[in-house]
């Protein structure tokens, strides 16, 4: 199996990693958003604390969460490689004069630094729902449920936690502008007649994914 | 004259220019004044003026590589105010003409910069990395004989003429000095898609993509992040398809090449 080790670490290998697990990640979201958006429902929580319920214990989803912690370890891991390889590249005198905003787009420049926005927003996110829900010990609701719903709700009102929210999902939003049409074209999947439709969908999904999740604690903080 | 300005009146300008005695020795950025330029000379010309002024002064001139001097050979290779090639689209440093500067401009000129880019001296860079690469699988095998004739193999003009795109690449370099990640990978799927358009090209086919791809990465250039800046600053336009094309001709290599390193 040396062929496919040497292929996944060559330098297309090493895009081909980042542009699978980034569209699977973008999958990911999808999920996320689509079974958040219950905390809308206004029955005090009861549809989210089972939905919370349901993604904590089901054997499936459980085992889905080994993948989503694979792609998001290799996403991070080859960013780290491409990055140290790509910088020893670029070599140690750099130019005096570099106008290089002048030839592309900032997102696109800046892949590093808003994947390391987003990784700060993922760690501090990871432990005020997620760990809290899986060790922690929630009051149980009227169900018996653990209250996942009240501790959001109150994470909410609390106006940093709403504005690191925030900024997280504008970072993402750059960050998908560029990533999702980036994938594709690592792929190879390009073709005159798709690809426009890929870059529209892209910004489409850019920002309303991000537009979702924004609106979250935005709608608790003002709102609620 | 055709295409001269009666009315350009010739400029004074400010040079910042990269000197550096050789590979091993460290560079510097030097000061230096030219005068009377015409607004119809070339940049390439606006240094051999600087030269003949730092000859008669008894100053070594400045190294700089050129060739045709048309915007074919691919031999000159200036990082202009920033930018590859100067702030022209589409445009190699012997076509960039003085007019695009005015009277009392300061020019910042440098070499190429790239770890596999080093510079030879002054504004002179090997890029014999490139030849290399070339080497490792940028050519079609040809029956020795008799001439075939013309057109024998039909080929879909829209193919054709996307290989013929594709071919004009004159590997200059400006997609590896002007890229954030020093990747050569635009040069590289100029060439790759060129040759996978074709049929003379599918001998080779597998082969010659993971042959060009690993000499690519053991010449340590960089890895395409999709930024854009390559295509944007290539002189000849070499189209970011062809990072697409060469992406998908690698993984589909890799997938069924009786290859098993």
């Amino acid at each position: 199996m040396s062929w496919l080790s040497n292929a996944l670490t060559s330098s297309i290998g090493r895009k081909i990693i980042m542009a699978v697990t980034g569209l699977f990640l973008c999958s990911f979201l999808v999920v996320h958003l689509v079974g958040n958006l219950q905390l809308f429902k206004n029955d005090g929580g009861a549809a989210f604390n089972i939905y919370s319920h349901f993604m904590g214990t089901n054997p499936i989803i459980r085992t889905l969460e080994f993948g989503l912690l694979f792609g998001f370890g290799f996403h991070i891991y080859e960013a780290f490689v491409l990055t140290g390889k790509n910088r020893k590249a670029r070599g140690s005198q750099g130019y005096v004069a570099n106008h290089i905003e002048q030839n592309s787009p900032w997102q696109s420049r800046n892949m590093g630094l808003l994947g390391t926005i987003i990784l700060v927003f993922l760690l501090v996110h990871l432990y005020n729902f997620f760990y809290r829900a899986r060790f922690g010990d929630l009051d149980p609701d009227i169900n018996n449920n653990d209250d996942l719903y009240t501790l959001v709700v109150s994470s909410f009102h609390q106006w940093w936690y709403v504005l690191l929210y925030v900024l997280a999902q504008v970072a993402l939003c750059y960050h998908l502008i560029h990533g999702f049409k980036s994938a594709f074209q690592s792929l190879g999947l390009t073709h005159r007649k798709y690809t426009p439709f890929v870059t529209y969908l892209g910004y489409a999904f850019s920002v309303l994914v991000c537009a979702g999740f924004a609106a979250m604690p935005l709608y608790f903080f003002f709102l609620q | 004259m055709a295409g001269s300005n009666p009315n350009a009146k010739p400029m004074n300008l400010t040079l910042k220019v990269w000197r550096q005695k050789n590979r091993d020795a460290q560079g510097n950025i030097v000061d230096y004044q030219v005068r009377d330029i015409s607004p119809d000379m070339s940049f390439l010309e606006m240094l051999d003026v600087l030269n003949e002024d730092l000859l008669r002064q008894g100053q070594e001139p400045v190294a700089f590589d050129h060739d045709c001097r048309e915007g074919i050979c691919g031999s000159c290779n200036l990082f202009i105010n920033g930018r590859a090639h100067g702030p022209e689209p589409g445009t190699t440093t012997c076509q960039l003409h003085m007019r695009k500067f005015s009277d009392g401009d300061t020019i910042t000129i440098e070499p190429w910069r790239a770890e596999a880019f080093p510079v030879n001296k002054d504004l002179s860079v090997d890029r014999s990395a490139f030849d290399r690469i070339i080497q490792a699988g940028g050519y079609v095998s040809v029956n020795t004989g008799g001439v075939p004739d013309a057109n024998e193999i039909p080929i879909p003009k829209s193919i054709a003429d996307q290989a013929f795109d594709a071919a004009t690449c004159i590997g200059c370099g400006a997609c590896v000095a002007a890229c954030k990640n020093a990747s050569a990978m635009l040069f590289v799927s100029a060439k790759v898609s060129q040759l996978a358009l074709l049929p003379q090209g599918q001998v080779e086919r597998k082969t010659r993509v993971e042959n060009m791809i690993a000499q690519m990465d053991k010449e340590g250039f960089g890895a395409c992040t999709n930024i854009g800046s390559c295509a944007a600053e290539c002189p000849v336009g070499i189209s970011l398809e062809n990072i697409a094309i060469l992406n998908r001709e690698f993984l589909a290599a890799k997938a069924t090449s009786n290859n098993l390193a």
